[in-house]
């Protein structure tokens, strides 16, 4: 069974001069033969050239140039990876392939895709994926599910990378709780929050196929591509969500359960429709992002302690400068997608809030002695990143430029790793805390 | 000149082939193909956005490329034979549904290029400089200049958006309601061992 473009061809060739059907069998076998077990170029060619003389030009050509990489400087030989798909040059125009016999189409870039910058900036989650699917794009595919390929959807769907800081965020928080290492605990609580993630991921996705169609950084996403239907993401939602939370309801404590339905419930049912409405949308998703780290900490402890609100806040301050920077090279997205987000309706206020935020980390820092969760070590060993953080901050707020907003984003991205790891490390030891209630009680007693 | 390229896609989208078979009279006139019995499925003359007719053989609906206005996916859906009146019930929202997403991202994109294009032009007019640069490039300006636009397109339309918005969501839950209905009533007939022409079970279907 040949693929699609495969077919297109075939249907092309119904077309031509009679004279060019001689070798209509042979072709056949060759196309079928190079697409199961892809025969390199060289070969292929010494096959195609023992009939050239009863080859037709406009096969020949066809046949070349998906061997052929068009470049800058003319047609190469060696068949590399493709930067612009070749397949695009057999899209959807019928009476345009009879014509194609007098000359080779030229190749140009599809419009409006691959050449954004906002694209390639903003798409540093998965660029060889995007490339992969950016082939397959121009193509018609029937909708079934192709069960290899699960895995992949599932992963995408539930945006696998996201989920797993979130749970690293989490299990930080566990293990910043003052009370011994549990690790069944640990264990539920980090699969609880991550089951949870993926469920509010999911439906996220379910709500945003018009929307994430239209934007250069979501349109490979499965429900775009139709990989699967609307009904079968909402399954693996609510496949995901139920165990999830019932994990963390029964298996860790309900407080902690409670958190993860009211989180599942902020991202998809609040942050995701105001995201359209207002962009109050950006302080609704730091909540949403502080709340797995106090989810960790009640996991371990049980209870909601200015220990776990401190984390908390910590998160909430970080995701300003994170998000704000990259929603600054994504304005004209936004616009046309009736996103109202900060950078785009209200950029002074943008630049501000990370700034005033980043800055906030340094004196957030420094209240993790003061709660007992940290020693008074914290704030200085993370005063040179918070500096550096709200420096780059400072920048974006002064200039307000691509380069500065990808600076910050980027700075982002390994702040929050260092800042959890040095709280880690930091951590007030339980031993100097109970040797501190000890000596106390007993000066107490002696008294 | 834009107006005359979207208005035929417009037209010509609401035009679409319908791949049904001998019964096309008989059946309403909406995009699907069929599975072929004897012969290939016959088709009006190709006058859509597609060129594209699926396999006479395949059961499946098919989904294409992105749209070149609106970057949506067109879908052609599967009409099995002894369809029931959910399934086309379902067929006919989920088709009236893309129509009605497609008319709306074609005209925002068309809108949001064309007032782009008149705002940069007057910018450039009010600085006094030409489209083009010495070197014949189209000039730019800055993502300063351009975030003033992008400010205005967002309140200018918020009230069409939240409208949008409101609408799509009511249908994107009918839609996933009514795709529960047909699996569950699929897998009924299945269980009870009720047929029909073709079974679809759950792990076939979209």
């Amino acid at each position: 069974m040949y693929r699609t473009s495969c077919s297109k061809l075939t249907g092309a060739w119904k077309c031509l001069p009679l004279d060019g059907l001689v070798g209509f069998s042979v072709q056949q076998k060759i196309f079928a033969n190079a697409s199961r077990s892809r025969m390199s170029a060289r070969s292929l060619i010494q096959l195609c050239k023992k009939n050239q003389a009863e080859w037709i030009t406009f096969q020949h050509l066809c046949f070349l140039k998906r061997q052929y990489v068009k470049s800058s400087t003319g047609l190469c030989q060696r068949a590399r990876p493709k930067q612009e798909p070749v397949s695009a040059v057999l899209d959807d125009r019928d009476d345009s392939m009879v014509r194609q016999v007098q000359q080779i189409p030229a190749l140009k870039p599809e419009p409006g895709s691959e050449v954004s910058t906002c694209a390639t900036e903003s798409n540093q989650v998965e660029p060889e994926a995007d490339r992969a699917a950016r082939l397959e794009a121009r193509q018609w595919k029937e909708m079934r599910v192709q069960y290899s390929d699960l895995p992949e959807i599932y992963a995408r769907l539930s945006k696998l990378k996201l989920t797993a800081l979130v749970v690293t965020t989490a299990a930080a928080g566990f293990a910043m709780a003052p009370v011994p290492f549990d690790p069944v605990a640990f264990l539920m609580a980090s699969v609880g929050t991550g089951l949870s993630s993926c469920t509010a991921n999911s439906i996220n996705q379910y709500f945003e196929v018009p929307f994430d169609s239209n934007m250069n950084r979501t349109k490979n996403r499965p429900l775009v591509r139709g990989q699967i239907s609307p009904l079968h993401a909402v399954s693996f939602a609510l496949a995901c969500g139920i165990p999830g939370v019932t994990l963390l309801t029964l298996g860790v404590n309900p407080l902690t359960g409670f958190l993860g339905a009211l989180n599942i419930f902020l991202y998809t049912c609040c942050y995701t429709p105001l995201k359209r409405l207002s962009i109050a949308n950006t302080w609704v998703g730091s909540v949403v992002g502080a709340i797995p780290p106090v989810m960790g900490w009640t996991a371990a402890t049980g209870s909601l302690d200015p220990g776990a609100l401190l984390l908390g806040a910590f998160l909430f301050s970080w995701q300003f400068p994170h998000f704000n920077a990259l929603s600054w090279n994504l304005r004209e997205d936004y616009s046309r997608g009736g996103y109202r987000m900060m950078s785009v309706t209200h950029p002074g206020l943008c630049k501000r809030v990370a700034l005033r935020h980043s800055v906030a980390l340094i004196f957030l820092s420094a209240l993790g002695p003061v709660l007992d969760v940290t020693t008074w070590t914290f704030p200085l060993v993370s005063l040179p990143i918070n500096l550096y953080i709200s420096y780059l901050a400072f920048r974006f707020y002064r200039h307000g430029d691509r380069q500065n907003s990808r600076k910050l984003f980027f700075c982002s991205l390994w702040h929050l790793p260092m800042l959890l790891l040095l709280a880690l490390t930091c951590k007030k030891s339980r031993v100097a805390q109970d040797e501190a209630a000890v000596t106390s009680s007993s000066a107490s007693l002696a008294l | 000149m834009m107006n005359v390229v979207t208005a035929r896609f417009l037209k010509f989208r609401s035009l679409r082939p319908c791949y049904t078979n001998i019964n096309f009279s008989l059946r309403s006139p909406c995009r699907g193909h069929r599975e072929s019995t004897s012969q290939a499925p016959k088709h009006a003359k190709q006058a859509g956005r597609s060129g594209f007719s699926p396999a006479a053989s395949s059961i499946y609906d098919w989904i294409g490329p992105p749209d070149r206005l609106s970057n949506l996916r067109l879908i052609i859906y599967h009409i099995p034979e002894n369809e029931t009146p959910l399934e086309r019930e379902l067929r006919h929202l989920r088709q009236e549904t893309e129509d009605w997403n497609h008319e709306f991202w074609t005209n925002q994109n068309f809108t949001f290029n064309k007032e782009k294009g008149e705002y940069i032009q007057s910018q450039l007019s009010a600085k006094g400089l030409s489209e083009r640069d010495d070197d014949g490039r189209k000039r730019t300006l800055s993502s300063e200049e351009m975030a003033v636009f992008y400010k205005h397109f967002l309140d200018k339309n918020i009230t069409r958006h939240a409208n949008y918005n409101r609408k799509w969501y009511r249908r994107n839950f009918t839609i996933t309601f009514l795709m529960a209905r047909v699996t569950l009533h699929n897998m009924w007939r299945t269980l009870t061992g009720q047929t029909r022409g073709t079974v679809r079970e759950k792990g076939k279907t979209m």
